[in-house]
């Protein structure tokens, strides 16, 4: 089925080899893939993150586009504020701006900054990346932590679901949201070059499997991303101004017999070693509702 | 051209608004705080008339205010915006990150106390709380200083010698709010004075990749690409352009004289009724204004007594503040701030700059007028009779006085 | 004579050039690299243009999209992703030197 699109995607790497990206890092493949879609004439935001240190240190950074770096908190205003300079100029139809963060930096303190670019409508692409925890400053727990993972901040296992930033995004009633996925490199690219072509804001929320942080052998990334997909935990889809849309790779698993039993993304991750029946049973409920939901808006 | 200048009257904080007008401000982003919030009030308006071609970013917070303006500064464009008191202490993340980055971008301060408890009235504590950041720090004394500190500092932050981002305080509400009458100068001038902004940066040219603010390390890297210096090079680097700012300073002060005919002293501080005395008060901003009505007072009782404004707080104008006080015997010192668990911020910053003067001035220093209260002549004149008392003893307190408290009156 | 700049006017902002290897030869990071058997591996076996699961599954970008697919080991951290995914078989880990 690759067969044509393969071949569609841009050639050209827009980062250069050799980074300091662990190896196999999710987040490495979507970012190679963002910056296809996105081409030379994008400006890039990046907040504290592992992204920070792919982008390299003093003096010597690896892509072909320009980074911003800035604090933690704000990378949806600096993002607006890059947007408001090239409108100045009048450089902004040609200029794409493009905030890129973890889920720390999205979900728990950034999203103040991000709520407000969103609420202005500023014309930017927001993407998270999210491994679901604080990977850079070594595996302490976020907001998009999920139930029953064990980081160094939650040694007994989270005890509470990831926030939903899917739906707070979508609250905000803005031009484009969609969930994308790692293993699924050709649809991210779609996205982003989708996203490239809308005016608004633009949010894109991209699940990003860490081998250190969820403990896994580096080969089996793509491996574990797909069983996200392939459980129903992550469903690929995106919402064009409220339009709901079911990606390609996610449609089979309307029907909930396709999908795989969630204890086989679970049990892949030492970070959900020892999880209790109590979490898995919260884990099946949280999948059927989704589907239910996602299902009704289908059918609407 | 004379008769081209128009004289208006206006709050500082409409002031601190035309000088942004006319300074061609390309990006503002700022968010409400009392006592600040009529000068972005003033450019909504400026916009909303066509009067502005600024893009105005009204953002979520001030935190990200300064943010939006670093990243906008980092992107080419004039940056400018306003703040007081909590909301500096919001952007506080963002100043050093800003002087980092050398922006050259300016915040209009509008002085007011910190909490808690809540306080909307004016001391200077937040213009304090900025000082060790890396910003250029100006105090003002009246509106017209507003209006011709703003321009002279774009001017001077955006030199390329310089490349520093700066603050324009003046108290609030004593000025934000109060009306007096201030010369603007005709836009063609104001054009002449301050050229368009030429930024060392400007991410909008993509020709030019390049990566700004990263993870720099305690070295400097060496590769076949080339070397790169430290973070101790660009601390080093930040601190030299902000003592070398000083001579800068002076020269953008000059030509605006030259070319307005207005002028701030030697554009470091200035000197009022000091010349036939070696006893000072020293002070700024509304201290300064209570005061120059005060050594009037004092002079009338028999006490000979000039006063020297600060205008330039940081970067402390160290050497010019030594030769000017090397023959003088008294100097007395009024904060409008406080450096908790120390004294008055300018009392020990002015004992610093004359450490090691020969027959160094007698100096003695007192809180004044935090969070609004009331600074009157009489507390000058308290201050200062006691302090030459002591001087005249030789007596050195270093227990910090609060002039005009009114513990008695507490029935505690 | 033209001023010269002084050094605080030189060393302004923290600014960072595009190079290659930013981290160094990445390569040194893992003696395994993929060695791609060319009998087994689809688009060289049927010399069409296709497949290509080891160049879009790379994190490092180090694959060519390219009939064999050529591997930069200078830069692979030899996470074994491209073994993984392809669907031929047609990758083995394997100790390579990098020269």
């Amino acid at each position: 089925m690759n067969l044509v699109k393969v071949m569609d995607v841009q050639e050209e790497e827009y980062i250069y080899p050799g980074t300091r990206m662990c190896a196999g890092c999710a987040m490495a493949l979507i970012y190679r893939f963002a910056l296809k879609a996105l081409g030379p004439k994008t400006i890039l935001t990046v907040p504290a993150s592992c992204l920070t240190v792919l982008h390299g240190m003093q003096g010597f950074c690896t892509t072909k586009v320009s980074v911003l770096h800035t604090p933690f908190a704000t990378t949806g205003a600096s993002a607006s504020g890059i947007v408001a300079s090239l409108e100045e100029k009048g450089l902004n139809n040609e200029i794409c701006v493009v905030a890129f963060a973890g889920d720390g930096g999205t979900v728990d303190i950034g999203i103040q900054a991000l709520s407000g670019a969103a609420e202005r409508g500023t014309d930017f692409i927001y993407a998270c990346y999210d491994n679901e925890a604080y990977m850079n400053t070594g595996v302490q727990r976020s907001g998009a932590t999920p139930q029953g993972a064990h980081t160094t901040t939650t040694p007994g296992g989270k005890m509470k679901p990831k926030k939903n930033m899917l739906k707070i995004m979508e609250a905000h009633g803005i031009a484009y949201v969609a969930t994308a996925n790692g293993s699924y490199p050709i649809d991210i690219y779609e996205k982003f070059k989708k996203a490239r072509t809308m005016i608004g804001t633009k949010y894109i929320h991209i699940l990003s499997p860490c081998p250190p942080g969820w403990g896994y052998d580096p080969k089996e990334t793509i491996k574990i991303g797909r069983l996200a997909v392939e459980t129903g935990f992550w469903p690929l889809y995106e919402i064009i101004n409220g339009k709901f849309n079911l990606s390609r790779e996610s449609k089979k698993y309307l029907d909930p017999s396709k999908r795989k039993p969630i204890i086989d993304y679970l049990g892949a991750q030492k970070r959900f070693k020892g999880i209790s029946d109590e979490d898995i049973e919260d884990y099946k409920t949280y999948i059927n509702n989704l589907w239910d939901e996602i299902k009704k808006r289908i059918d609407h | 051209m004379k008769e081209s200048k128009k004289t208006i009257i206006v709050t500082g904080n409409h002031a601190a608004a035309h000088a942004l007008r006319q300074a061609k401000v390309g990006v503002i982003s700022a968010y409400p705080i009392t006592p600040q919030s009529p000068v972005v009030e003033k450019i909504s308006d400026f916009i909303n008339e066509g009067k502005m071609k600024a893009r105005f970013l009204m953002v979520e917070s001030e935190h990200s205010a300064a943010a939006a303006c670093c990243a906008a500064s980092a992107t080419g464009s004039r940056v400018g915006t306003a703040t007081s008191s909590h909301g500096l202490m919001l952007m506080y993340e963002m100043l050093p990150w800003a002087s980092g980055t050398r922006l050259p971008i300016i915040i209009n301060l509008a002085t007011r106390s910190c909490g808690a408890p809540w306080s909307v009235w004016d001391d200077h504590s937040d213009f304090i709380a900025a000082r060790d950041v890396g910003w250029i720090q100006f105090m003002c004394e009246d509106n017209q200083e507003i209006y011709d500190t703003n321009l002279q500092a774009f001017k001077i932050a955006e030199d390329p010698r310089v490349y520093v981002p700066a603050i324009v305080a003046y108290d609030g509400y004593i000025l934000s709010h109060t009306m007096m009458p201030i010369e603007v100068e005709m836009q063609e001038d104001i054009d002449a004075f301050l050229p368009p902004l030429t930024h060392h940066l400007n991410l909008s040219d993509i020709t030019q990749i390049k990566g700004v603010g990263p993870v720099t390390t305690p070295d400097i890297v060496k590769r076949t690409e080339g070397t790169a210096p430290g973070y101790y090079e660009f601390r080093y680097s930040l601190q030299k352009a902000l003592e070398n700012s000083i001579a800068i300073i002076k020269e953008v002060h000059d030509e605006f004289v030259d070319k307005f005919g207005r002028s701030y002293g030697n554009g470091l501080f200035k000197t009022i009724l000091t010349e036939d005395t070696d006893t000072i008060i020293f002070a700024m901003g509304s201290v300064s204004s209570q005061a120059r009505n005060a050594i009037k007072k004092l002079r009338d009782i028999g006490i000979k007594i000039g006063l020297v404004s600060l205008r330039l707080f940081r970067p402390f104008p160290v050497n010019q503040l030594r030769d000017y006080f090397k023959d003088k015997k008294n100097i007395i010192v009024f904060d409008r701030d406080i450096g908790y668990g120390y004294e008055g911020v300018l009392c020990y910053e002015l004992k610093a700059a004359l450490y090691g003067l020969k027959n160094a001035p007698f100096i003695k220093g007192y809180i004044v007028g935090l969070g609004g209260r009331d600074i009157k002549d009489e507390h000058f004149i308290e201050g200062v009779q006691k302090a030459l008392k002591q001087s005249e003893q030789g007596e050195i307190v270093h227990e910090t006085e609060f002039l005009g408290l009114k513990l008695e009156e507490l029935e505690l | 004579m033209p001023n010269k700049k002084k050094d605080y006017q030189i060393i302004l902002a923290s600014i960072q050039k595009p190079v290659i290897g930013e981290a160094g030869i990445t390569g040194t990071w893992s003696k395994l690299k993929p060695v791609i058997n060319s009998e087994k591996c689809i688009p060289s076996k049927s010399g069409k243009p296709g497949c290509f699961n080891c160049w879009l599954f790379c994190p490092e970008g180090v694959v060519s999209r390219t009939i064999p697919p050529k591997i930069n080991i200078e830069y692979c951290k030899g996470c074994g992703i491209c073994k993984e995914e392809c669907p031929a078989s047609a990758i083995s880990m394997e100790e390579v030197e990098i020269e």
